[in-house]
This record gives C-alpha cells, sequence and structure tokens, in this order.
C-alpha cells in the first residue's frame, strides 16, 4: 500500500530488510560454508567465508559418524506418526463433539481441553513412569484393591499380579504420549462450527449416515485445515528434543535431532565444526523443506491458532 | 456448542470421542495426578520406600538457592528472549508490510527459521559463538574488545543461549506481525497522513495500539516457548552450566529428577511449572474473551 511518496524511507525500507534478511540468514550461510570446508580451513580464525569443495566428503563424515541415517529414518517415522496420529484422533474427536448429542459430550469436552497447554515438558517424570509400564494405572488399582490376596483366598495359591508393557525404546513409546492435543481438537472443533447447518440437513435427509457424511463431505472441506496442520505438526514432531531424549536409550532408536550432539566437537577432540555443520544442515533440511513448500498453508495454519 | 442438525448414534459418538479421551487420561491426567502424589512424598533414588511428608518438598525447593537462582535465571532468559524475538520480528514485519515489491519473496527468505529444532539452532548459534573458532566470538573480541567466553563465564553463556532461542523465533513473530499488519484498515492509515501524521507517527498511534492484541498474543507465547521448548538449546550448548549459570526451571526438573533420581523434589518442581503455565493460560482466556474492543 502506498500512503504518499517517501522515496528516502522506501530506500531505507529496502536497506533494513535486506540487512535483516542477511543477519537472519547469516548463522545458515555460515554453517553451509563451513560444511564445504576441509578441517585445516574451518579452524582458521576468522573461517574463510569463500566456500570450499568437501561438502559431500563432510556430509558422508557426519553420515557414517554415529547413526545419523537410522535415526533419519526415526525422525521422519516419529514426524509423520505424531501428525497423522494427532489429526486422525482429534478430527473424530471434534467431529463427535460437535455433531452428536450424549450424556458425557461436556464432559468428554471438558476432559480434552483442561489440556489445552500443558506441554510435555512440565509433567517429565510422571510420563515418562507412565510409558515405562503402561499398566501402571490397571496395576495400581490390582494393588489397591488388593485382588491379588482375593485371588490367593479364592484358590489358596501363592498369587501376585505384576502387569507390564512397556513403550520405552519403541515408535509408539516416541508417538502416542505426543499424539494427545488439544489444540489440534480444539481447531477442528472450531472449524467444524463454521459449516453450514443445511449440509448436515440435506445429507441427512438424503439417508445419509454419519460416517458417509463425514467422509463424503466434512473431510473434503477440511484439506485446506488439514494441509495447515501437516506442515505444524511435522515440523513440531521432527524437532521433538525432551521426549525422543527420555523415552529411548539407545543410539539406534533415537532421533536425528538428538543425535546430532554427538557431533559437536567436545574440548579435547579434533575440532571437526565442518562436519558437525554439515550434520546439522542435513538434519534441518526435512522440516525447512516441508515449511517451504507449502507455505502458504502453514502461514495460514500457524496464524489460525491466535483465534 | 452442538450443531442444530445432529445425528443420533450414541455408540459411534463414543466410539470416536474414545481415542482422544483414552490419550489425555493416560498421558495428561495420569501422570498429573501422579505427580502430584510424587511431590508430596519423599522417596530413596530406587523408589523402594517412600514416605508422606506434606509440603516438605517445596518448603524445601523455595528454600533451596540454587531454585531461587533458577528460578532468576529463567525469568530473566524468557522475557530477553521474548523481547528480542518480538522487536525484531515487529521490525522485519512492520518493514516487509511497508515493501512495495516482493512480498512474498521476502517472506519466503524470512520464514524458515521457524522449521530449525531449538537444539540445531544451538548447535549453530555455539559455533558461531566459540570462543576460539567462531567468527562472531572473533568480532566481540578482537573489534569490540569484550573478553568473550561461554565456557567459563555464566553471563556470556546465557547470553549465548538467549541468542540461539531468540534467533529461531524470530519467524515466528514475523508471520504473526505480517498478518496482523495486513488486517489494519488502510483507510485508518491513510486518514492519519492526510491529518499530517508522518509515518513513524503512524506507526505509533495507529497500528501500534491496533496490533496490541497480537503483541500480547505473541508475548505470552514467546515466554512458553522460553520456558519450555528451549531444552534443546540448554541440553546441547551449555547443559545448565558454566555454574548452573544456564540452568533453568524445565532443565533443572530434568537434571533432579533424572540425574540426580530425587524424584519428590523434581516432582514439586513439575507441579509449580504446571500451576504457572494454568495460569497464563487462564489469563490469556480472560484476556482474549473481551479483546476485540477497537475503541479508540
Amino acid at each position: 500500500m502506498m500512503v504518499e511518496r517517501t522515496p528516502v524511507l522506501d530506500t531505507l525500507t529496502y536497506v533494513f530488510l535486506l540487512v535483516g534478511i542477511c543477519v537472519v540468514g547469516f548463522p545458515i550461510f555460515y554453517a553451509l560454508t563451513a560444511a564445504t570446508l576441509p578441517l585445516d580451513k574451518v579452524v582458521q580464525v576468522p573461517m574463510p567465508l569463500v566456500p570450499g569443495d568437501q561438502f559431500f566428503v563432510n556430509l558422508g563424515a557426519a553420515w557414517s559418524e554415529g547413526h545419523l541415517g537410522r535415526q533419519l529414518v526415526n525422525s521422519f517415522i516419529m514426524a509423520s506418526g505424531i501428525t497423522l496420529g494427532k489429526i486422525t484422533v482429534s478430527m473424530f474427536g471434534a467431529f463427535s463433539i460437535v455433531y452428536f448429542n450424549y450424556r458425557f459430550r461436556t464432559v468428554a469436552f471438558a476432559t480434552v481441553f483442561c489440556t489445552l497447554m500443558l506441554p510435555v515438558e512440565v509433567r517429565i517424570l510422571p510420563t515418562y513412569e507412565m510409558a515405562a509400564n503402561m499398566f501402571g494405572p490397571l496395576q495400581w488399582l490390582i494393588d489397591t484393591l488388593h485382588l491379588g490376596a482375593v485371588v490367593q483366598w479364592f484358590t489358596g495359591n501363592e498369587f501376585e499380579v505384576a502387569l507390564e508393557w512397556s513403550l520405552l525404546n519403541s515408535y509408539t513409546g516416541l508417538i502416542l504420549p505426543l499424539v494427545a492435543s488439544a489444540t489440534c481438537t480444539f481447531l477442528f472443533r472450531q472449524f467444524f462450527l463454521t459449516i453450514p447447518e443445511e449440509l448436515c440437513e440435506a445429507a441427512k435427509l438424503d439417508g445419509a449416515s454419519a460416517m458417509a457424511f463425514f467422509w463424503r463431505i466434512l473431510l473434503p472441506l477440511s484439506t485446506t485445515n488439514i494441509a495447515a496442520l501437516v506442515v505444524i505438526e511435522f515440523v513440531y514432531g521432527w524437532n521433538q528434543y525432551l521426549w525422543p531424549l527420555l523415552i529411548t536409550t539407545t543410539p539406534e532408536m533415537t532421533t536425528a535431532v538428538i543425535g546430532l550432539k554427538d557431533l559437536i566437537p567436545q574440548a579435547d577432540d579434533l575440532p571437526t565444526w565442518n562436519v558437525a555443520m554439515a550434520g546439522a544442515l542435513l538434519v534441518m533440511a526435512p522440516p525447512v523443506l516441508v515449511v517451504l513448500l507449502m507455505q502458504r498453508w502453514f502461514v495460514k495454519g500457524l496464524v489460525e491458532r491466535e483465534k | 456448542m452442538i450443531k442444530r442438525s445432529h445425528f443420533s448414534s450414541k455408540g459411534l459418538a463414543y466410539l470416536l470421542i474414545t481415542p482422544q479421551v483414552l490419550v489425555t487420561l493416560a498421558f495428561f491426567y495420569w501422570p498429573a495426578v501422579q505427580g502430584l502424589v510424587q511431590s508430596l512424598m519423599l522417596s530413596d533414588p530406587f523408589g523402594l520406600k517412600s514416605q508422606f511428608v506434606w509440603f516438605e518438598n517445596f518448603q524445601r525447593i523455595f528454600t533451596d538457592p540454587l531454585y531461587l537462582k533458577s528460578i532468576g535465571i529463567t525469568l530473566f532468559f524468557s522475557l530477553a528472549t521474548a523481547f528480542i524475538s518480538l522487536a525484531v520480528g515487529l521490525f522485519l514485519g512492520s518493514m516487509a508490510n511497508r515493501a512495495l515489491r516482493a512480498k512474498a519473496l521476502l517472506r519466503t527468505l524470512l520464514i524458515w527459521p521457524y522449521a530449525v529444532a531449538p537444539a540445531i539452532s544451538g548447535i549453530l548459534w555455539l559455533f558461531l559463538l566459540h570462543p576460539s573458532y567462531g567468527v562472531v566470538a572473533y568480532f566481540l573480541s578482537e573489534v569490540i574488545g569484550i573478553d568473550w567466553n561461554p565456557v567459563l563465564n555464566g553471563n556470556d553463556a546465557l547470553f549465548l543461549v538467549i541468542i540461539a532461542s531468540a534467533w529461531k523465533q524470530i519467524s515466528y513473530n514475523f508471520v504473526f506481525f505480517m498478518a496482523g499488519l495486513q488486517a489494519i484498515p488502510h483507510s485508518l492509515v491513510e486518514a492519519a497522513a492526510i491529518d499530517g501524521a508522518g509515518p513513524l507517527r503512524r506507526f505509533w498511534v495507529i497500528t501500534f495500539p491496533l496490533l496490541s492484541p497480537t503483541i500480547f498474543f505473541l508475548t505470552v507465547m514467546n515466554i512458553i516457548y522460553a520456558f519450555f521448548e528451549t531444552f534443546g538449546v540448554i541440553h546441547t550448548v551449555t547443559q545448565g552450566g558454566p555454574g548452573g549459570a544456564t540452568n533453568t526451571l524445565v532443565y533443572k526438573v530434568y537434571q533432579d529428577g533424572f540425574i540426580g533420581l530425587n524424584l519428590g523434589a523434581s516432582a514439586a518442581q513439575s507441579l509449580v511449572l504446571m500451576v504457572l503455565i494454568i495460569t497464563i493460560t487462564v489469563l490469556q482466556f480472560r484476556y482474549v474473551e473481551k479483546k476485540v474492543q477497537y475503541t479508540m
């Protein structure tokens, strides 16, 4: 938009923007340069800002050192699993809350929405304990009711119940606890409420079942929202740190973002920052590409969250 | 709220909501209750014996100088991170909004750091500010003359994690400010221009007040980000050091619980964080409810 002629200010605007883009982009430019240099160039102070030709050598070193290949696969599985799981679970949930009337509707609604802003970071230990033994609550129930003693009394034999189902070092453990998110359900609920009543009435008149209405009307109408959430949740899933750190104990099962830490040169190591930077670029590439390629949906999805 | 026209199959309705409720109960409510119980117990590191001690854990953490220091660090860290990323985001957003050409390109060039994991942002800045090899560190010590060493100096380390955390968040704020600025009615800006207000005055008198809901929302989101999501930055870059100078509250929960195996203290700290975030959320919702008032 243009309000009045301000040639000086207009030029300044572009100068500031250019400076801003350079400042914001500098860490990446610097990392890219470092990733192309051999070791003796990277340790020069200051490091030369002319790219070298060692990019693929460094990338190869980052790949083979540690378990980056395997960890990238893990990251991909985790991010896709969280994305798919969250969207499915919350779409069904929102559909149930908006389009059905049943006794515990309000209770279910309240139960889910109380968790709207509770990140995994504030309930680290107990969530870990839960994941370490999914039968924990059941075991607690059995122990409190002394069911073991009851059975023992009936049968006369020594009887002890010990249930265990651990999610440690498994994809289920990486994905399932992060699938619970009230945010997505809330967004779908808000969206469903804006859909005209007539659509559902017409579908019912035509004798469509609830699920037919869901698959043939609600789902096609939601594609933009789903695309927006795919970008946001994929990035969220890929960039998780604390949860994968807790739930996995072996380098083969952990994610690439965590595995990167092993590439950082420590005080007594060779300062292989070129390899560390190559690894960092490799691990950040998938979510950055997703954001850039699906930019339109990403911006829409992000800004929707404010409402 | 429910649709006027809805379906009546109750079984299906319960079936559809079950996954969400089950996951929520298993990973939110049960852990929350467990955390509450644990915070009132004193257990040995192996979890074999535990004893009910009322509020002793809370008493202990609030009299622990390390915990009080961590509160101060977290507040400073969060406010600094939020302020830097908001200020830069707002500045770039309003500049991009002024630009007549290449808006899409500008957005593309400024948006991508959003996708960089906080931990990776930490690694990038760790290299840039590395006392022996980093180019920014070189600039700081050789050109400005600061005795820069984040490995030994706590303030330097805190600065390092603040910059790494704020850098990543600039694009998030930028996206929201761009959207917020585009929603401001053009006629208001024009009217002010006709009345003789210059660009800077128009920004402070019209744009800034009309952006205040966005600014409030982003302040809350940035503080939550700085509190909770920066764990990756701390863990990769400083591990809370040197000497606890970057030991934020979330990192301390992890350290005391998982490394120190002090379950009661860790649970009590978690509970404090939970109360904090619930308060923030409630405040935010109350504000959002009465937000749409454009009285000038």
